[in-house]
């Protein structure tokens, strides 16, 4: 078992977290789960990663991003990703 | 525990023993900052893992449990990892960790398919539908392969922490 390059962070049925579990299945890629405590003064692992306590984080080994928010989060899978998942390189 | 009465003897089960290499499993494991899935296998591939098995989380045993294991020290040993179990769900876990202050790891198993698979079950009296860990310690080395087993013969028991620390120091 090799570990997969993208590390989710995210909450117990937040919507915006499964906002990204969708792109990141449509893509079909391989992640990890981190799930966090629902109170925001827990959450110091993702406070180090993304300077914020919001979630989901993402972080990407494969390109060295690190980035929080569910929108910008998506944008940047489609951008990475989408393009090949459509039949590119 | 010397009391003057008996206590529940339990029935004698096939559980691993000194030499036997325990089955792999996969369950959420709870830190004090995220849980996520992880393979026991993953964690001997690191070193050594001494795994206890507890009752649910806010039931005294968890308690005194992970009182004497930050007292002894354990958590600081850098020989092996000592990792809990119980079927609390990993937010329980979580204040279990807090409450004990302890930054340690545990399994979270509400289905309690860990106790099966070791064979350690223990169905709780009069907790319809309910059914835990009994209580036990496996030292493992880093092939899964035990050093040292203790599982509870008697409800309720409690590990011989000297003995554990004693196979601890054999790795």
């Amino acid at each position: 078992m090799s570990d997969p390059a993208i590390t989710l962070y995210r909450l117990q049925a937040c919507p915006f977290c499964e906002r990204v579990v969708r792109t990141l299945e449509a893509y079909d890629l391989d992640y990890r789960s981190r799930f966090v405590e629902p109170m925001h003064s827990d959450r110091d692992a993702v406070q180090r990663l993304t300077g914020k306590r919001s979630v989901p984080a993402i972080v990407d080994e494969s390109t060295g991003v690190t980035m929080s928010e569910s929108g910008n989060i998506v944008e940047y899978l489609e951008a990475t990703y989408g393009e090949r998942s459509k039949g590119g390189a | 525990m010397d009391l003057p009465f008996e206590v529940v003897d339990l029935p004698a089960t096939d559980h691993p023993e000194a030499g036997d290499r325990v089955p792999d499993f996969e369950r959420p494991l709870v830190g004090t900052e995220f849980w996520e899935d992880m393979s026991l296998s993953t964690l001997t591939d690191e070193s050594p893992v001494v795994l206890l098995f507890h009752s649910m989380d806010g039931a005294f045993p968890a308690t005194y449990v992970w009182n004497e294991v930050r007292d002894r020290g354990w958590l600081d040993r850098d020989d092996c990892q000592v990792v809990g179990l119980s079927i609390s769900s990993p937010y329980e876990h979580a204040d279990l960790l807090d409450d004990r202050g302890v930054d340690a790891r545990l399994y979270s198993d509400p289905g309690n398919g860990v106790a099966e698979q070791f064979d350690i079950v223990n169905d709780l009296d009069g907790m319809a539908g309910v059914e835990e860990p009994r209580p036990a310690v496996f030292v493992l080395d880093e092939e899964r392969v035990v050093q040292y087993a203790w599982v509870a013969g008697e409800w309720p028991e409690f590990p011989d922490y000297d003995d554990v620390e004693a196979a601890m120091d054999e790795l």
